[in-house]
């Protein structure tokens, strides 16, 4: 693999030894949720992706974003859209899995670059991984794994899952058992989109439980803490940070406080491109950041680098200057494993409360350099 | 056992807010023969209507009377422009000209409220949970909801067969051309009866936006089993819609929550997970079938 990235290091140094590279802009189809219960998640990659290009001053990347609605038919449609008629060189974007496996694999076969800022599905980092396909955040079950070793630190042995019905639901799932040893109170998979969660809380409260492992991303998951805050059960929540991002805090409120949640960045996570990041997208949003536009931001700082070395034109060149992640990433040491998913730490957050702010601070590592269980799988 | 008793509330929960909506579906459809699919962006509206009232005065009580009040006050409107002129038109315009008005309430309510959804609080005296005898913990909003479901059940029974509005209602749904010969302003009527299911739809929105959440598109799911329970219950019988209501919403919850442990007696964990939440999400679905093989026009339906 090593030898790998030499040579297709030495392709990228010529290529842009002999001027090729850079020269042209490059033209970047955004497909991601702007509506509806999702909306905070594709606002915030939006942002998030936006306030690096415009630090970096990258006039030349061009950026087309359009709403899908969290509908795979749609966001199919934009991709076939923006590959035809825009003639994008990069897809970027999109939130949720399910849209994930309609778009992708469509995308990358007909030579398009796709950059996940957000859905890994376990389906695209094994056998179904591609050359194209890049994931600068996370392989879907990289949060929950560490949710699931966390609550083996913590003692529970009795947990009661929930998640989603849908493939980065069921990635969750798994993802939580691979590390978690104790025994499962309740497994049970509800509607993605759904908002009323009374059926599912009163099988949390028959099933004698010692803790509740829950992934509901978005409204689903404010949809869920508020009815479980009134709902008068107290059986202590885990889960990822989907469950607990900046957005979920501010509608939920005190009911969130105290629970420990796992993610791959933190806004305190002391870095000098975090540190900047947490900065500037406060200064130009007025909100602070969620792991969204962390994500978000660096996908753009990616492609920055890759633009810098290579033309998106020369295909093999781009893609090893992708592959060197030779980027500030807001988390720190970054590094892409052989099948372009992440390996990365995986830390212990908080929620707690700032001055009116609800948010998150770290209080440790989950798991350290971690990759993910499907990359064997993978032959590229 | 508690299990049980907690999820048979929260199917009596979910049915109240079904028939809040279904009973002004169902009595535009009998009395006007209308099919109004707009009925659920007037729910979206209520919804919004208490969530920016209460957000802004800081009571729940007027945030109710507003959602109340616009909901009605949009039916009326949405009656006198645009419904009017579709009584005598057949199913399909109909159909296509309110599915025009479920387009410009959404697209209206994102132009002024915003894509993201709104969440509403609990007002304190509503918040938290109470001990029901028994032992058996449950949310006060959620009683509350069911409270308002009855005491509209009520209402409605009263005012269909006791009152003179409710008279001309049933006779407007008999024959509506001998009702106007003998001198009722049909109009006036047509336009009350709409005002009136739509408020209700109205209140559905905004009990209901208080516990999940406020959003463009949070009416067309909920219309979709509003039709499903006025064709169980029979159309045009607002006994009908409350009998089908609880049938639908005890039938969903019973099913999503009962199926997957019945499943696992039989097989495996997780194949006992995947077909029981699959078969309890269409199980409503095959109610309905199965009622309309066994009778065609609904349970309390009294045309064929």
């Amino acid at each position: 693999m090593k030898s790998r990235h030499i040579l297709l290091g030495t392709i990228a140094a010529v290529a842009l030894g002999a001027g090729a590279a850079t020269a042209e802009g490059i033209k970047v189809g955004m497909i991601t949720t702007l509506s509806g219960g999702g909306a905070g998640l594709g606002i915030d990659v939006r942002d998030g992706f936006n306030l690096a290009l415009k630090r970096a001053g990258a006039t030349d990347v061009e950026v087309i974003v359009e709403d899908d609605q969290q509908k795979p038919d749609v966001a199919v449609q934009i991709a076939d859209k923006m590959i035809q008629s825009d003639q994008v060189d990069v897809l970027t974007g999109i939130i949720w899995s399910n849209l994930a496996m309609a778009v992708v694999p469509a995308a990358v076969a007909q030579g398009k670059f796709y950059l996940s800022p957000n859905a890994g599905p376990s389906a695209l980092a094994g056998a179904g991984c591609n050359q194209n396909y890049f994931n600068v955040a996370w392989q879907n079950d990289n949060l929950h794994e560490a949710a699931g070793a966390y609550a083996n630190s913590a003692g529970y042995k009795n947990s009661f899952m929930l998640a989603p019905n849908y493939p980065a639901g069921t990635d969750a799932i798994t993802g939580y058992k691979r590390f978690y040893e104790g025994a499962a109170a309740g497994e049970v998979y509800t509607q993605l989109g759904q908002t009323d969660y009374a059926v599912e809380i009163g099988q949390i409260r028959a099933s004698g439980a010692d803790s509740v492992f829950f992934f509901l991303p978005g409204g689903m998951g404010i949809a869920f803490m508020k009815q479980y805050a009134e709902s008068g059960v107290d059986i202590p929540l885990i889960g990822p940070a989907f469950s607990f991002d900046q957005n979920i805090l501010q509608a939920v409120g005190d009911a969130a406080l105290g629970v420990r949640n796992t993610s791959q960045w933190n806004k305190d996570l002391d870095n000098e491109a975090n540190t900047a990041f947490v900065e500037a997208f406060q200064a130009e949003y007025g909100r602070l950041p969620s792991l969204y536009a962390s994500q978000g931001y660096d996908t753009a700082n990616l492609l920055l680098s890759a633009k810098a070395k290579a033309d998106v034109a020369d295909q093999d060149a781009f893609r090893a200057a992708l592959e060197a992640a030779d980027f500030a990433s807001t988390r720190g040491e970054f590094r892409f494993g052989p099948n372009h998913h992440p390996i990365q730490d995986i830390y212990v957050r908080e929620v707690v409360k700032e001055g009116d702010i609800y948010t998150n601070k770290l209080v440790g590592v989950a798991l350290e350099d971690r990759g993910d269980a499907y990359a064997e799988e993978c032959k590229m | 056992m508690m299990l049980l008793s907690e999820q048979v509330l929260n199917g009596l929960q979910y049915g109240m807010t079904l028939f809040l909506m279904a009973a002004g579906l169902t009595l535009v459809f009998g009395v006007m023969g209308l099919i109004n699919l707009a009925h659920g962006s007037l729910y979206m509206l209520g919804a919004f209507a208490c969530a920016w009232v209460a957000g802004a005065t800081g009571s729940f009580a007027l945030g109710l009377i507003a959602s109340l009040s616009a909901a009605a006050a949009a039916g009326a409107l949405v009656e006198v422009v645009v419904i009017r002129r579709l009584y005598a038109r057949d199913h399909l315009e109909q159909v296509l000209a309110t599915f025009a008005l479920i387009l410009v309430f959404s697209e209206g309510a994102r132009w002024v409220f915003g894509s993201f959804p709104l969440y509403l609080t609990l007002p304190s005296a509503l918040s938290g949970a109470v001990m029901l005898p028994g032992g058996l913990q449950y949310p006060l909003f959620r009683l509350a909801i069911i409270g308002v479901g009855v005491a509209v059940a009520v209402g409605l029974w009263l005012l269909i067969s006791r009152t003179r509005l409710g008279i001309r209602i049933r006779a407007g749904e008999a024959d509506r051309e001998m009702v106007a010969a003998l001198g009722v302003d049909i109009a006036r009527l047509y336009t009350a009866v709409f005002a009136l299911g739509a408020a209700l739809a109205g209140l559905a929105g905004a009990l209901v936006g208080t516990i999940q959440s406020v959003q463009v598109g949070m009416g067309e799911p909920v219309l979709i089993l509003a039709f499903v329970v006025i064709v169980i219950g029979g159309i045009g019988s607002i006994k009908g819609a409350f009998v089908a209501a609880l049938l639908v919403g005890l039938t969903d919850a019973l099913g999503k929550a009962l199926l997957p442990s019945l499943f696992a007696r039989v097989m495996e964990v997780s194949a006992a997970n995947g077909i029981g939440t699959a078969l309890g999400s269409m199980l409503i679905y095959i109610l309905m079938a199965g009622v309309l093989i066994w009778r065609p026009q609904g349970l309390y339906g009294a045309r064929a």
